[in-house]
């Protein structure tokens, strides 16, 4: 399952940690690193929007509504005068906090429930199931929306709808991952040697599971990613004036024939991100699970 | 196979119920009295106490959970606030609309995205191969409202070949309805032909390598007889579960697609409760979602054990 039961499959790296081998198998996929490259690099932006933005990002001026792209306005002007480039810069923020925030939800949330599902066994893991699966059972986006719609809009309603949404596929995988470790030799002798419940669950089975749910969350933030600015573009995510793309792509949607491009630059945003975090995902999947190449 | 349908059969009632207490349990999420919220604009005393009684929300929450059951199960989803029309009614109006729009999309995801699945498997790493993984990546990564409004603007906006929105039912003018639905089809299943290409690729490649392909090829049979006969059939199978489980995705993006292109469906009637704060609504829509997509589930799975005979029994 993980690269720790296969320690002999590579000799050259035997004597290497299964982190230091993963990273090299990693580095050699060059569209994996492509997508590490964009994600740090989009985080970096977002880190230095106030540096990297020309203007303010909310700072309106009627003699500039609805410029074209130019040397002054790279991505041209909004229906209010203010600078798109500015507001596509600061939008990144919104939407990395948002797949990583409501990923830390999800997986907070998750990983502990489903470890306590498969390791206690009986009714506390048929209750855990039948809700994971009544959950997974209303499509992902539609329980968002009515989530953040009894919450109220709000980014930060809007994290919570996404992370509760999300939960149950952490659940479940966390869950299958144990099972299937739990009766693996080094538990059974962990066991066996007298080390308390929690140990072996932190010790040797966690370590165990982490690589395929980190390689669930990488690809859950792409998905995540979309859906807050799924909820945005419906007005139930962040609110203006604070700028995000899936809003800046609502308002472009009315100005299409005197602005057509107030709908290219946020959307080619939302489309580098969550293809740079689907790279990076993919990439570690093949990286992490030797099995599966 | 009368034994697995009814066991599937009972295994689908605990989730429904769950699914009915989860969504049940939304309105717990409101701020304050939910019955100062459930008035909306109105804030009429006998308004509130009205839904105060309708709903029963002076008594403990299995009492209501069981009347509101009660109510759904005879068919009664409760009633708009904005609307004034039972939200039953309002479902079995709008659920054509999304139907026609899911079917259209699931059409043209399965001839693109199947298509592409096995022309990529057939030329494996070649750059027909590398073309159509990058189209699918392309798939997967944008979000099909972006798309949309994309599309709008060069099919409607700049060429003027299609209507931006609106929907027209097939029944009153059938090429009419095509042309207002044409291109949010696409838009629907452009993600899902994604992520059907991706299951067919790989299913396709592992059926390739099989010992009953090899001796097919061994037999002398032609490249083509040996792809659709023998490998083609046997690929699909997973493709058909593996896809239905994506319907979900079809769902959800029905909303947003419907938003973009104005089209009175499911989604839009969701999205429209959702802002004048019309939750029974809300949940009623929800409810009907997640038990279509409950049956669809249960539809797939028995299609795999029709299709799969060594799982007939």
């Amino acid at each position: 399952m993980t690269a720790l039961e296969t320690p002999h499959s590579e000799i050259d790296d035997t004597s290497d940690t299964p982190t230091r081998r993963a990273w090299r198998r990693l580095r050699r996929r060059k569209s994996a690193m492509l997508g590490l490259v964009i994600v740090a690099a989009l985080v970096a932006v977002a880190l230095l929007a106030p540096w990297i933005a020309p203007f303010d990002p909310a700072k309106q001026s009627y003699t500039m509504v609805r410029k074209a792209p130019s040397a002054l306005n790279w991505f041209g002007t909004d229906e209010s005068g203010r600078d798109l480039f500015s507001r596509v810069v600061f939008g990144a923020r919104a939407s990395l906090l948002a797949g990583l925030v409501s990923i830390a939800i999800a997986l907070g949330l998750g990983m502990p429930i489903g470890l306590l599902s498969a390791y206690r066994g009986g009714w506390t893991d048929t209750i855990v199931s039948r809700i994971t699966d009544a959950m997974l059972a209303v499509p992902f986006l539609i329980l968002a929306i009515a989530l953040a719609a009894f919450l109220g809009p709000s980014l930060s309603n809007a994290m919570i709808a996404i992370g509760v949404t999300s939960m149950p596929i952490f659940i479940r995988l966390t869950r299958g991952q144990v099972m299937a470790v739990k009766v693996e030799d080094y538990v059974e002798a962990a066991r066996a040697v007298g080390n308390p419940a929690y140990r072996i669950a932190f010790r040797h089975i966690l370590p165990n599971i982490m690589p395929a749910l980190l390689v669930q969350a990488t690809l859950s933030i792409a998905m995540a990613i979309i859906a807050e600015a799924s909820l945005s573009f419906l007005g139930l995510g962040q609110q203006p004036p604070a700028p995000s793309w899936g809003s800046m792509l609502n308002s472009a949607q009315r100005f299409l024939t005197q602005a057509p491009w107030m709908a290219i630059y946020p959307g080619l945003a939302i489309f580098l991100t969550v293809l740079s975090f689907n790279l990076l995902g993919d990439g570690l999947r093949d990286a992490l699970d030797p099995k599966e190449r | 196979m009368i034994a697995f349908l009814a066991r599937r059969l009972l295994q689908i009632i605990p989730t429904l119920i769950l699914v009915s207490v989860i969504i049940f349990l939304l309105q717990q999420l409101l701020p304050g009295d939910p019955a100062t919220v459930l008035a909306g604009e109105e804030r009429d005393p006998e308004v509130i106490a009205q839904i105060r009684q309708q709903y029963r929300l002076d008594q403990p929450l299995p009492v209501q959970y069981v009347y509101w059951i009660k109510g759904v199960l005879s068919g009664n989803l409760g009633e708009s606030m904005r609307l004034k029309e039972p939200v039953a009614r309002l479902v079995a109006q709008k659920f054509p609309v999304t139907l026609q729009l899911a079917l259209m999309a699931i059409v043209i995801s399965l001839s693109i995205g199947v298509t592409a699945g096995v022309v990529s498997a057939i030329y494996k790493n070649t750059a027909i191969d590398y073309t159509v993984n990058l189209l699918a990546l392309w798939g997967i990564s944008t979000p099909n409202f972006w798309l949309g409004i994309l599309l709008i603007s060069l099919f409607s906006v700049q060429l003027g070949w299609l209507p931006a929105s609106g929907y027209v039912s097939p029944f009153e003018d059938f090429w009419l309805s095509l042309k207002t639905t044409i291109m949010p089809a696409f838009v629907l299943g452009n993600s899902f032909a994604a992520v059907l290409m991706r299951h067919t690729r790989s299913a396709m490649l592992q059926a390739m390598a099989a010992d009953y392909v090899r001796t097919a090829r061994a037999k002398g049979l032609s490249e083509r007889v040996v792809v659709i006969k023998h490998a083609m059939r046997n690929a699909l199978t997973p493709v058909v579960t593996l896809g239905a489980l994506e319907l979900g995705t079809l769902l959800s993006g029905a909303v947003l697609t419907e938003q973009v292109f104005s089209i009175p469906g499911f989604g839009k009637l969701i999205v429209d409760s959702v802002f004048n704060r019309d939750y029974a609504v809300v949940q009623g829509v929800t409810l009907v979602t997640a038990t279509t997509y409950i049956l669809l589930n249960l539809f797939a799975d028995v299609a795999y054990v029709l299709i799969n005979p060594r799982l007939r029994g």
